[in-house]
């Protein structure tokens, strides 16, 4: 009889007045909603809200604040280089990522293990830790410094941490796996068909990578782009270690005007205008993919 | 086939970026590794001593072992919370077409594009204007919020290759709801809900955005702190616990690999 204990005993419907929601029922999600709603949408409104103070002392409504980011040119110029890093970082990683994607895509069951676990070894150890490592590449006495004097190229050591090619390296090299992954699996689903119908009619392998293969994987290498443009400029940590004192950017500016000077009204407004921008810009690149989309679907 | 210069300068266009890309991949955790044997007081590499020091020195650091543990214990409750809440709802949403549910999964997927730093002070002014002292747990609902992503991607991907006609014979045999979702349900999504929650703990582990704002000097975390001692000096200890981060990854990574197919579960969510 044990086996047949297994089998749950059929439910009286008279009495039950509840019932757990089945699979597919939006009231599962009722929890997690609640949650986000308090934890997440206030604090954002509240946010908004806090950055129409004018003064740091809470005492009159206006917009102060914003006339203030876009009066003086320092912040300004603070946000323009920072999505200036974004879009660096973005443009470094597309092309890595889709020679990881095409030499994925070609190979064996082996190959492919062995690219997606390099792919996920980054991912997985803290970026304090990435971070770390390419302080000990770029250093006075890094890595590439000390190559390049042994192999007599540089007379002296030349400064590579702390500068902006560095960084922007290094975040490439950071971000990369939330680059990859999308464009991989963009690149798997794109049918063979068309690719072949490409060659048949005399493409050659350049010409059917650009006119082909990117176009169709564009969904992925979007999704994959939002991703690092957002990681990279917030990206505290390695912006402040690997850039230094010297390059500030929006959220090393967003934690001195919220934690040293305490001018919550002010870094209230610095944290709306940079939310914004990038919401902006992750609007504007699906609008500019979804038009190319649409034109490849058309021809 | 005969091979035509043109493709032979594709392929080696292609395999020398991507060659480029695994050792970009593939260098920093090797040098990490290599630099946290070193003998000296400097970072210099290759080391010209080698010891065990740095690790050695690290277990009299009573500061970094308090902050590891500080992160151990935020990042188990804010995988729990984010695991509990986010698998119930990609159960919810995942197979739903309806605006309903695509709008709340663009809402869960949020934390993921927003600025992080915004979110994190954003939440700083909520507790203070709620008069919340700043605790463990103000932190744990930091953490849930930005690691909730994780697991909605990917039990998501599992919910949506999950074969109802399963269900729906439960049911016809007379199973409860209840029965269903322990005896059927969550075993067959078990694989996504696993990943899920070790990607979002190691992301709470690793966050440093939210917790700038939202520790103080009694919940003090791992990554601030080493953020901190490499602010003030390149300190070899840093290299010591970048190591054992690294090592305590890897295996945990391989093991979930074993039992559970991470790679597969990452590469379907995406």
């Amino acid at each position: 009889m044990a086996s047949l204990g297994e089998i749950a005993p059929v439910p009286a419907p008279v009495a039950r007045r509840w019932r757990l929601p089945a699979l597919g029922d939006t009231l599962l999600a009722l929890p997690l909603t609640l949650f986000f709603l308090a934890w997440f949408l206030a604090p954002f409104i509240l946010l908004v809200v806090i950055s129409l103070f004018d003064t740091a002392e809470f005492q009159a409504l206006g917009l102060i604040q914003y006339a203030k980011f876009f009066a003086d040119g320092y912040s300004l110029d603070v946000l323009w280089d920072t999505l200036e890093l974004g879009f660096l970082v973005t443009a470094l990683c597309l092309p890595l990522a889709y020679a990881l994607g095409l030499v994925y895509v070609a190979g064996g069951p082996h190959r492919r293990t062995l690219i997606l676990f390099l792919i996920m070894l980054p991912m997985l150890t803290s970026a304090v830790v990435r971070t770390f490592a390419w302080i000990v590449i770029l250093g006075r006495e890094g890595i590439i410094n000390n190559t390049m004097l042994a192999l007599g190229l540089w007379g002296a050591p030349v400064p590579l941490l702390y500068t902006w090619g560095g960084l922007v390296v290094a975040l490439a090299q950071i971000q990369l796996p939330l680059m990859a992954l999308p464009v991989i699996n963009s690149l798997l689903k794109l049918d063979r068909n068309i690719v072949d119908a490409a060659e048949a009619l005399g493409a050659s392998r350049f010409h059917r990578l650009w006119t082909v293969i990117v176009p169709l994987s564009l969904p992925g290498a979007l999704a994959g782009a939002l991703l690092v443009f957002a990681a990279s400029t917030t990206a505290f940590i390695t912006q402040t270690l690997v850039g230094g004192g010297r390059i500030v950017l929006m959220p090393l500016n967003i934690y001195q005007q919220a934690v040293g000077v305490q001018d919550w009204p002010f870094a209230a407004a610095l944290s709306v205008v940079f939310t914004v921008s990038i919401l902006a810009i992750s609007f504007l690149l699906n609008a500019a993919a979804q038009r190319r989309m649409r034109g490849v679907d058309a021809a | 086939m005969r091979l035509k210069a043109g493709d032979i300068a594709y392929e080696g266009a292609v395999w020398a970026v991507a060659g480029f890309a695994m050792l970009l991949l593939l260098a920093p955790t090797v040098v990490v590794l290599i630099t946290s044997f070193t003998g000296e007081q400097t970072l210099k590499f290759p080391p010209p001593t080698w010891s065990v020091r740095w690790y050695m020195e690290l277990m009299h650091s009573g500061e970094l072992i308090n902050a590891a543990w500080t992160s151990l214990k935020l990042a188990t409750f804010a995988t729990l919370a984010c695991g509990v809440l986010g698998t119930a709802a990609a159960l919810g949403i995942a197979r739903s077409r309806t605006a309903a549910a695509r709008l709340l999964d663009s809402l869960f997927m949020s934390p993921m594009v927003l600025p992080a730093m915004a979110f994190g002070l954003a939440l700083l002014m909520v507790f203070s204007v709620l008069s919340v002292r700043l605790s463990l747990w103000t932190l744990v609902i930091g953490h849930a919020v930005i690691c909730t992503p994780f697991v909605i991607r990917m039990v998501s991907a599992t919910v949506q290759q999950l074969n109802p006609a399963l269900e729906d014979s439960s049911f016809s045999l007379g199973a409860s709801r209840w029965y269903t979702l322990r005896r059927i349900t969550l075993p067959l999504i078990g694989r996504g809900v696993f990943a899920g929650c070790f990607v979002a703990f190691l992301a709470s582990f690793d966050n440093v955005p939210v917790s700038l704002f939202l520790s103080d000097a009694r919940t003090e975390v791992l990554p601030i702190k080493l953020w901190q001692i490499l602010e003030a000096s390149l300190d070899v200890r840093v290299a010591a616990v970048s190591g054992v981060i690294v090592v305590v990854t890897l295996i945990g990574m391989l093991l979930t690999e074993r039992l559970f197919g991470l790679a597969a579960n990452v590469q379907e969510s995406r």
